[in-house]
């Protein structure tokens, strides 16, 4: 009873301010300090103050390119994609059902996304899609190693952790606001855009912003399902840390994705606000 | 104010009408063949406990609830399979239902802008305005919902409503959040409301209180049907059951034996052998029955008194009494008819200081007063 609120609040915020010194600061700094650097005979970092590194970046133009077209593109496509399922589970769905469901949403994270991308490589491959859509006279058709065989397998990877934000939210929506809505003359479906969907919005900004920020540094379903051809910038810094050991590049490719990233949702978060704007629960960052 | 909008309405003509309006949950049945006119212009009320209902059968005149039989008719049209987005009829919600992402004139605007063919942005202002400016609300219009106070969010919801020119404003437990002291306002509020717009309100409430102090009539539910309708005084003077004496004010409810009863009156004798004169219910022929008597339309005097001629007496102990400022209730013990309850005015008492605990009175029940109630 005698702790002051401040005290109380230090407390609180100790471990996590000591994590995040220790675990995202520290190596945050030590990658700055990298970027500034050299490659070393063998390969790795040798001190140095150089802008080389930086100068260096458009050789990797396509890796941002992709990046930035498939994060925002999955992030919509899961959107689209998520946006019906949670309303028909928060809303249309009998309280019978709506646990399996919900299970069912989750069910796919119980296994590797590694061995789940796999089992697309198949369906994607000359023997899936392609040869079923070929027994309808779509010949030739090339889906594996494609933006698009990478933006399904996104879509597939990430829609649950798109369904759930926007669930909650269309589940916590007060039904006898769609009642008020009748009653002052709206017909449902100019009452799903007029109370439902800003209402829901909050969730729809965590989703897209949970995806987004994922997605900007995924490396795991562009090698996989893009076969080297669609590479994020993931995949540049897995291949310059582990591969070619240029680590000071790395850093820098490193550094230049987290500005790129720091701006685009900056811009976000700014055009996001307009919609929650005063409400508390508009889980904005 | 003059009551004067209600006058220039034909008493009669109806506004809504429920025929045989039933709905039925599964096995449970909600509403069980409501038959009820809404007059134009009046302060109707629900009265009754939870589940008896109330709240369905104003659903079922808003359009959230389709009758399982029977019919609504607004106007004289059958409007039973009509959604609710095209009755000419707003509600204001229990916990108000405002919208919160909007501001309170967009609130209050909302129905205006739903009108096709459109209104102009300048009309809905001036109603918005005009709606606002009634309730008192003039300039709270840019405020956010969640920026008002529970009373002021009711204004709004009440504006929502009215700004519509709705030919029903229906109430559903408006007045449920509000503290009494906000209450009381809130109710005259509503009433000078009603008196100059002219619209009818249809209320919905558990609160006797409420319904007495608002009603031109009170409909009394129970187990999904009217249990008796009438003015407020008709229901308290006349209350037709056991259900209605006891929902509607305080009564003592007694067993008699009914020994005569000729011209609207009955001679009942009581369990002590007393006999009282009491009003007759019409077409009553029971030689036994429940009685029901206000406590306020008895009186006590000292056991050693002689009642006057034509009064009957029941000898009785008081077992409490409280102390209200201008009347004391008295609970009493009387053998052989049970527990009363009488309420004597202040400056009616007989005994200074009023009759103590344990005294020995006569509970004095005048000629007329009191009821034969209906059975059921």
């Amino acid at each position: 009873m005698a702790m002051t609120r401040s005290r109380a609040r230090a407390l609180l915020l100790t471990p996590a301010g000591l994590w995040y010194a220790a675990m995202l600061l520290l190596p945050l700094a030590v990658v700055l300090i990298f970027s500034f650097g050299e490659r070393s005979q063998i390969g790795g970092y040798a001190p140095g103050f150089t802008l080389e590194q930086y100068a260096n970046l458009p050789a990797r133009f396509a890796a941002f390119r992709n990046t930035l077209t498939l994060a925002p593109l999955g992030t919509l496509a899961s959107l689209l994609i998520a946006y019906p399922l949670a309303y028909y589970l928060a809303v249309k769905v009998t309280p019978k059902w709506k646990t399996m469901l919900l299970v069912l949403v989750i069910v796919p994270f119980w296994t590797s996304i590694l061995i789940r991308s796999y089992a697309w490589i198949f369906l994607l491959g000359g023997k899936g899609i392609p040869a079923f859509l070929a027994m309808f006279g779509l010949e030739d058709v090339r889906l594996l190693n494609t933006p698009f065989a990478v933006l399904v397998g996104i879509v597939y990877g990430y829609l649950p952790l798109m369904v759930f934000p926007i669930y909650v939210a269309l589940e916590k929506l007060d039904k006898r606001l769609l009642e008020a809505a009748a009653d002052l003359g709206t017909p449902p479906w100019r009452a799903f855009l007029q109370i439902t969907l800003p209402l829901s919005m909050p969730g729809v900004l965590t989703g897209s912003m949970l995806v987004f920020i994922l997605l900007m540094g995924e490396f795991l379903i562009p090698s996989i399902l893009g076969g080297g051809k669609v590479f994020f910038v993931g995949n540049a810094l897995v291949d310059l840390f582990l591969q070619s050991r240029n680590w000071p590049f790395g850093s820098a490719v490193a550094v230049g994705l987290v500005l790129v990233m720091l701006v685009t949702v900056g811009l976000y978060t700014r055009a996001a606000k307009r919609f929650g704007a005063g409400r508390d629960d508009a889980a904005l960052m | 104010m003059e009551r004067a909008a209600s006058m220039h309405v034909r008493p009669e003509e109806t506004v809504a009408e429920f025929v045989g309006a039933t709905k039925r949950y599964g096995e449970v049945l909600a509403a069980d063949r409501i038959d009820l006119r809404i007059r134009r212009g009046e302060f109707l009320s629900f009265l009754g406990p939870s589940g008896c209902g109330k709240t369905t059968a104003l659903r079922m005149l808003a359009g959230f609830e389709t009758p399982t039989d029977g019919t609504v008719l607004i106007d004289g049209q059958d409007v039973s399979a009509v959604p609710a987005h095209r009755r000419p009829v707003n509600m204001v919600f229990q916990h108000y239902a405002l919208f919160p992402h909007m501001t309170v004139e967009e609130n209050v605007g909302y129905g205006l802008r739903q009108r096709r063919p459109r209104l102009s942005r300048r009309e809905i202002g001036d109603k918005v305005a005009k709606a606002l400016a009634t309730v008192r609300l003039d300039a709270f219009g840019p405020r956010r919902i969640w920026e008002m106070s529970g009373g002021q969010q009711q204004r709004v919801a009440l504006a929502r409503a009215i700004v519509n020119e709705p030919k029903i404003l229906l109430l559903d437990e408006p007045m449920a959040a509000l503290d009494a002291k906000l209450r009381g306002e809130m109710q005259r509020e509503l009433l000078d409301l009603q008196r100059q717009l002219g619209i009818t309100f249809v209320l919905v409430t558990h609160d006797q209180e409420e319904a007495l102090a608002m009603s031109d009539r009170i409909c009394i539910m129970g187990k999904g049907r009217i249990a008796q309708i009438g003015s407020p005084q008709e229901l308290y003077d006349r209350p037709a059951t056991r259900y209605v004496a006891d929902f509607v004010g305080k009564a003592n409810i007694l067993s008699a034996r009914i020994v005569a009863r000729a011209g609207g009156t009955a001679q009942a004798v009581l369990g002590n052998g007393a006999a009282v004169t009491v009003a007759d219910a019409p077409g009553d022929a029971r030689g036994e029955a429940e009685i029901a008597v206000r406590p306020e339309a008895l009186s006590l005097a000292p056991s050693g008194e002689a009642p006057g001629p034509g009064v009957a007496a029941v000898a009785a102990t008081v077992t409490h009494r409280t102390f209200l400022g201008d009347h004391t209730e008295y609970l009493l013990d009387a053998p052989g008819v049970g527990a009363l309850q009488v309420n004597v005015p202040r400056q009616a008492e007989r005994v200074p200081g009023g009759h103590g605990m344990g005294a020995s009175v006569h509970v004095i029940w005048p000629e007329g007063a009191g009821l034969v109630l209906a059975a059921g």
